[in-house]
Formats: C-alpha cells, structure tokens, sequence
C-alpha cells in the first residue's frame, strides 16, 4: 500500500490506476472542515480516498483507516464496503491504512479513531466506495459482452448478465475496470436490500488472535533494532538534575546510556538488559512545582473552589432563587479519582530513523497527529515519515494523545542512539505515566415542591480540562468534554444550573474511554435516584415522568426495566438499580443485579442492558462492546483510583490497579431496539451508566449511598 | 548455553540465566504470541506451558526450564485441547483487542487437560488469573463451555 501514496496527487484523483495487479479505487469527497492547529500537508478542499484493492486472484483489500482496538472496526467496516461492492465476503482481508489524508476522518480532518465514531462517521463514504467499485466492474463486464450495463447484476464476486446467465469474476475484470473512468455518482442500497449491514457476523481477526499471529505494536522487529527503557521522572513536570550511568553500563546487554528531553534512556540488546539498566541507573531529579502535590490537597482545593460560581455550562430558569426557596432541597457532594486506562499492551514504539525517511510501528489512534510530531522531532517533513499502524492491545483514548508522548519520546531516543529503536513501557511505567480521566468533584442540589415535583437542578463541576490544549481545544470558558452527560439532562427541569471550575493543575489528563459521561452519568444518574427515594417514588417509574420528551431515553428505559424484571422479587439480599445515559448518539439503559456481603464486598450479578443506537452494521460487535464496557465501566466503580502523595503516583501494577477478573464477571444481556435513526456510537456508551447502576442498586439492597468512587467496602460493612 | 524444547523444536540460547522465559521467547527465539502484561505474574498474558503445566512465564528465569518441554500459543493449535478451544474461541468471537487471548487460551487448554468436563466455578477458578480489560470474561466462559462439548463428540473439526 506505501507505493500508492508515493503516487503523484494528479494521478491519484485520476482513479483507476492499476498497481500490483489490482484496481485502486480512488475517489474524492468534501472534509467538512478542518481542525485548526493541526497541520495538514496537502491541504485542499476535496481530499482522495483509497479504500478497496481488488487482486487478480480475485482477493478484496479493504484499507481500512481506523485503529482496531478491540472494538471490532476490520469487520464493521468491511462490512460497509462489501455490502455495496457484492463481493464474496471470505475473499475479504484487511490492511490498516498509511497515514494520507485520503484516510482522514470526515469530521475531524486528521486520521484517528475514537470518540464513538468510526462507523457512522464511514457510514456513506465507505459504502460509496464500494458501489463505486461495483459499478465501475458492471461497466467493465457489460462493455466486454456489450450489452447495456443495466442488464448486469453484481454477485457473491462476479458480474452477472441477467438475460444469459453469463458470468465473469472480479478478478478477471480487473484489468479492464482499471481503465474506467469511476460514475460521477452511484446509488446506495435502500436498507430493505441489505445483505449484510445489520446482520451477525464473526469477526475477521479472531484467528489471528488465537494463534499468536497477530502483530502488535510491542512485536514489530526490524533488523539491528534495539530496545530502550526511559527513566522518566518520578513527578509530572520534574526535570533530570543529573545521572551516573556507571552500573547502568555494567549491565550485560547495555549499549548506551542518554539524556533525552523526558528522562534518560537505557538502551540494550534486549528488554530485559534495558531495564536492569534503568534499575541499576542513578538520576538525580528536580522534582518541579509538584514536590509536594497530594490527592488530598487537591480535594480541599477542588471543594474550596466549588464555593465559588463557576463558568456557566447551562443556564435556564431561575434556578438559585426557585432552589433556595423550594418546599425542600436536597443537596449532595460526589466525587470520582484520577483513572489510567491501563490497556493491556503497556505503551511502545519502534522507530526507524535514517537521513531521509522515518518508519514507526506502533498502535496508535491518532496517526496525522503522531507522524507530524515525531516528523518534527527528526527534523523531517512529514510525508517522510511513515507510520505503520499495528494491533492495539487496548486504546480506550490512551492511545490517542495529543502530545503523541510515547511516539515523540521513542523518536527521540532513535535520533540520539542513531539505529532503529524500540521503547517499551513497562506496567508501572505504563501506570504512572499520567494521561489519566481527571479527577472530579461536584456539588449537586435539587429543589422540590410541594408534591414533590423536582422544579431546580443545580450542578457544580470542578476538574481540569481534557480539551484544552489539544486539537479539539474550544478555547472557551466552558470545555464542553467537562460538562457532557451534565448540561444536557433528558429530564425536565424547569430551572437549571450547570456550571465549571477548570483548574489548572500539573497532572496530564486525556480522554478516557466516555470521556466526561465516564463521571457525570455516575453523579446525575445517581442523584436522580436520590431524589427519587426522598419523594416516596419507584426510581425507574420517576424517571420515566421526567422523560416526557426524550423518547429514546424512555425506550431503552422501558427496555431494560421490562428485561430484568423490574419489580419483581428478587433473592434475598439481592437489589436492582438502573441508570439511564445518552453518550456519543446512543442511548443505554442498564439494571444492575447486586449483593453486599457483611463484609461490605460488593457481588453484581446480573447486568441488564438496552441499547438505542440507531441503525445497525455488526449486532454481535455492539453486544461485546455493551459487555466490553460494562466490564470497564465496573472496574473503575469496584478498584479504579490513581492518587498522589508527595507528587507521586500511588499506584504501580494491577496488584494495586486492580481490574475486573473473570470470577467478579456478571452475566451481561444487551437487548437492541431496532431503529432507522441515524448510527450512534459503541465503543465507549456502554460505560457511563453502570457505575450509578450498581451503586443505586447498592442503596437499594443496604440503604447506603454511594457518593464517591471506587466503592470502598468499608463504607458498607454491616455493623 | 541453555537448551530450550519450544513447540517440539530444540534450541539453544545464550542469554543471562535469570532472563525470565518470556523475553527468551519474544526476542531471542522470535516467538511474540506469548505477551508482556505486568512482569510480576499479575494478569497472565504471558502463560504458556512447561511439561504440560500453565505457568507465568515473566517471573520463570529461563534456567529453571532448560531441557523442559515448552509449549506456547504459536504450538497449541496442535494439540486436541488447544485447537477445540481456537475453534471455540473463533466461534463465540471471545477476543476483542486481543492482547490477553494468548494468555486466556493457554490457561482455557490446562484446565480442559486436567478437567474435560468443567462448571462454571471451575472456569472461575481456573480462569481468573488471566486478566482482560476488554471484558471478554463472559465469551470466554461460554467458549470453554463450548470446546468441552466438542471434545465430548470426539474433538474439534
């Protein structure tokens, strides 16, 4: 695939060109804009696409230009494209995209993968893509037999003339199609005809994936290559004083020793010399600002400032004075820790650097964004770095960081060692490296009538900003990443404050899987539920009469109460909660299933989940990513906190950022409503609501509310 | 030197004795299908088998294994158990990012060995272990549930 982009643009947009063997089909569509501050080499308006190769011996390639992190886009995807192309669905292999701006994301303007996107955002392109390629190969088969092209069916890989039943397969049209000039436009299928979007169906990596075939980004290898583990320094924003390699060199196995700007990297034959190295390495550090930085101090501080109005997310009504002067007010403080998204492959890069070019291989999701750093870490232009995007071993927005940290850092190393060189994290490195969910503090009142109608919701946020600074900054008060799941309630509220505090502390934060709904699903959903039990009500029956005009919201409701049995009686010592969230364009509803033992050690059961997501490509991905995110979700409300004493992380391993095991896993059911509206995403929605339905399920069963993050069975113990 | 028997093939290797058996498969032998997780055999990703048996492979110094009959996820596939459970796997579409699945499925062949037949409680305590953060625990179950049912009929395809 390199040699296509090493094309000329001119002969790019001319589409058709043969290569390999195979048609390349290329075609244009308009970006609807482009981010400012990322800069985008070619620039232009309209921008070509490369998404399909068709050999002669009849295997479809489709590129496919986001990141496969578990989430299951080298099937969905594909899935797009051969529903349109009507190609033979085990003749299908999939390649990850070079970094182009052909494989730019339509919103976003740089190639990347997150944020719930990667198949609506492809929805039409792709299937363009592929009945484009259908119809340039009808063309081709029609005009060998000469018969109108109208009188030709597409089929399982070949062109079918419908009046003679002859046949001739894509491959063999190869040849032919290349020279055709692509339809100015093609039809799309209506859904009634589709063959495969909205149907079941395996995925294309799992054999790979049970094999030990599968690369990722900690197996790339390239000849002469070495591996390097960086000392980093131990709190954020520290500097390197000074260092003595001394008994690092001593090492068996330790090349060189180096200063770099993050730290200093051991460089080795081999992991295991490299880190031995970094062990027996002596830096002197100059800790910074945050010497004395401490979750607790940051508490005081996050609750002092929530005294204060902050920038207003959302305003309507009067709601101080209708609070202040309601029958009954009902106030609560939740918090939720700093989080590390702990993916399982620890973070790494290998980079091959020479006078002119530069080769990555790393799992990234962020590819524009990554090759353009570390191009300007070399000092080369950025087409002359290529990124060979691998597996990921998890993302979940880690692997998604606008500083392109581990990327510029391993680009770094390789310009001072001057040989192809890979960076490996190891799990602690990995775990205080920082990026994490921010931490959050909120303050959150409502304000009651007579009857007990909820007629003022007031919602203080305090926590830094994840946007700001990156690609996607709003340069605004508010950082609408902060405030989502928050400002925009589903219930109805006559008067409604929702305001933020950003605080700038040095601790680097990122998008964690949800991203801002990660924290306020849990405070709004677990404070609706609050409200509802202070007023007498049934919690699920309360939120459907504040639902009145967010019918997706009620349908899933329904869905999941109807699914679980709500109402009906449960085992002793069991309780049922249920939270309701919109995220990323899908709507979930959750009943989690809950014990508490007298020891306070909370047991979930049983997850019910409904899910609007609109239309539909993969079912059974959207079932493994509501599990997926269940799990996730269920971690960090169990045993998810990184915390700070004397600027250090806490925290080191899974022994002490422990993650769900398989014997803690309930059973998950994921009910799908069927819908013609528009994609949402899938990826991270099934996350926000289960911690609040768990912890109402935990009020529930015991009568304790749990208002901050992780659970501590402490809190719960019976006596 | 340290004679190593990995899959069935004999090799020698000149590395530090205390090298865990991990780092000898991924970068001295080539073999990067046994993955590095946490190297204090804290999440399993790096389970493979020796005389048969699952062991965390970070924390086993290759000298605790010379002439020892090694077995990793590249050679299970030849075994009865091991291809049931990829078979398994591939039918209940268990792995998402994949990074565990090595471990997951090195773990899933020592249970079958020593128990044909296992319950749910024994999937747990067998299995849990191996740590996924993607939340394929339920797939699992339900794959080896699946792999014992074609080993009852006379092994996988």
């Amino acid at each position: 695939m390199r040699e296509i982009l090493n094309m000329g643009r001119r002969d790019f947009l001319k589409t058709g060109t043969l290569i390999c063997g195979g048609l390349i089909l290329g075609f244009y569509l308009p970006l609807r804009e482009s981010l400012s501050g990322v800069s985008n080499p070619t620039g232009g308006p309209f921008m070509p696409n490369a998404f399909i190769r068709i050999g002669t011996d009849e295997m479809v390639t489709i590129i496919v230009n986001k990141s496969e992190m578990g989430q299951g886009v080298y099937t969905s995807l594909p899935m797009l494209v051969a529903e349109e192309l009507e190609v033979d669905w085990s003749k299908i292999r999939v390649e990850s995209a070079p970094v182009d701006p052909a494989y730019n994301h339509t919103e976003w303007g740089v190639q990347g993968t997150g944020g719930s996107t990667s198949v609506w955002s492809e929805w039409e392109r792709l299937r363009k893509a592929g009945a484009t390629a259908r119809a340039m190969l009808v063309k081709a088969a029609a005009d060998i037999w000469k018969v109108d092209p109208g009188s030709c069916r597409a089929e399982k890989g070949f062109v079918i003339h419908n009046p003679t039943q002859r046949k001739i397969s894509y491959g063999k049209l190869v040849e032919k199609a290349s020279q055709m000039e692509p339809p100015k436009s093609v039809a799309l299928k209506e859904p009634k005809d589709f063959k495969i979007i909205g149907k079941p169906r395996r995925r294309l990596d799992t054999p790979e994936k049970t094999n030990g075939k599968a690369i990722f980004g900690i197996d790339a290898r390239v000849p002469g290559m070495l591996t390097a583990v960086v000392a980093r320094a131990p709190v954020f924003g520290g500097r390197m004083k000074n260092f003595s390699a001394d008994k690092a060199k001593a090492v068996p196995g330790v090349k060189e020793v180096l200063q770099i700007d993050s730290g200093v990297a051991v460089i080795a034959d081999n992991f295991w010399s490299a880190n031995k190295g970094r062990n027996a390495l002596e830096v002197v550090w100059d800790e910074g600002t945050l010497a004395a930085h401490s979750t607790s101090g940051m508490r005081e501080q996050y609750m002092n400032l929530a005294k204060s109005p902050g920038a207003v997310a959302r305003k309507g009504g009067n709601p101080e004075s209708v609070l202040s002067n309601a029958a009954k007010q009902l106030k609560a403080e939740y918090e939720v820790p700093y989080l590390a998204h702990a993916c399982m492959e620890p973070l790494n890069c290998l980079v091959d650097l020479r006078s002119e070019s530069c080769e990555i291989w790393t799992g990234t999701q962020f590819q524009t964004v990554d090759r353009n750093s570390a191009a300007s870490v070399v000092g080369l232009k950025p087409e002359q770095v290529k990124i060979h995007t691998t597996f990921l071993g998890g993302g979940f927005g880690r692997r998604a960081n606008p500083q392109s940290d581990f990327v510029t850092e391993a680009a770094r190393v390789a310009k001072v060692v001057k040989k192809p060189v890979k960076v490996i994290w190891t799990r602690e490195d990995d775990t205080k490296g920082g990026y994490y969910r921010p931490m959050w503090y909120d303050q959150i009142a409502a304000g009651l009538d007579g009857k007990g109608n909820v007629i003022a919701w007031q919602h203080t946020i305090v926590g830094q900003s994840i946007l700001s600074g990156t690609p996607f900054d709003p340069k605004a008060d508010v950082d609408p990443a902060s405030v989502e799941g928050a400002k925009e309630i589903p219930y109805e509220i006559p008067n409604i404050l929702v305001d933020l505090h950003s605080p700038k502390i040095g601790v680097p934060v990122q998008w964690w899987r949800s991203v801002g709904h990660s924290h306020t699903a849990f405070v709004v959903e677990s404070f609706i539920d609050e409200v509802a039990h202070e007023t007498g009500k049934d919690p699920y029956a309360f939120r459907r009469k504040l639902l009145v005009k967010h019918p997706r919201h009620d349908g899933v409701l329904k869905l999941a109460a109807e699914k679980s049995g709500w109402g009906r009686p449960l085992p002793k010592g069991r309780g049922r909660g249920i939270a309701v969230h919109e995220s990323f364009g899908s709507f979930i509803a959750q009943v989690a299933e809950v014990s508490v033992s007298a020891e306070g050690e909370v047991r979930v059961h049983r997850v019910v989940c409904a899910i609007d997501c609109g239309k539909i490509v993969n079912p059974d991905t959207i079932k493994a990513q509501m599990e997926s995110g269940i799990v996730f979700g269920l971690s960090a409300a169990l045993y998810g906190k990184i915390t700070f004493q004397n600027g250090r992380v806490e925290q080191s391993n899974f022994h002490d950022y422990p993650i769900l095991r398989l014997s803690e896993m309930p059973l998950v059911e994921v009910h799908i409503v069927s819908s013609e509206e528009k994609s949402g995403g899938v990826g991270e929605p099934g996350v926000p609501p289960i911690a609040p339905a768990v912890c109402n399920a935990i009020f529930a069963v015991t009568g304790k509310r749990i208002r901050s993050l992780p659970i501590r069975s402490e809190d719960l113990k019976k006596g | 030197m340290i004679s190593l028997d990995i899959n069935g093939k004999k090799y020698e290797v000149d590395v530090g004795p205390d090298t865990p058996l991990l780092w000898v498969l991924r970068e001295t032998i080539g073999l990067t299908g046994t993955k590095y997780g946490c190297g204090m055999a804290l999440c399993g990703a790096c389970t493979v088998h020796v005389d048969g048996e699952a062991i965390r492979s970070c924390v086993t110094p290759v000298s605790s294994v010379d002439g020892r009959r090694i077995t990793t996820i590249e050679g299970i596939g030849k075994t009865k158990e091991g291809k049931a459970i990829q078979e398994a796997w591939i039918a209940d579409d268990v792995p998402q990012c994949g990074y565990c699945q090595s471990g997951q499925i090195m773990e899933a062949v020592a249970l079958l060995k020593t128990n044909p037949k296992p319950g749910d409680a024994d999937i747990d305590g067998a299995m849990s272990g191996i740590l996924c953060r993607c939340g394929t625990y339920q797939r699992i179950r339900r794959a080896i549930h699946r792999a014992a049912r074609m080993m009852a009929k006379g092994g996988a395809k």
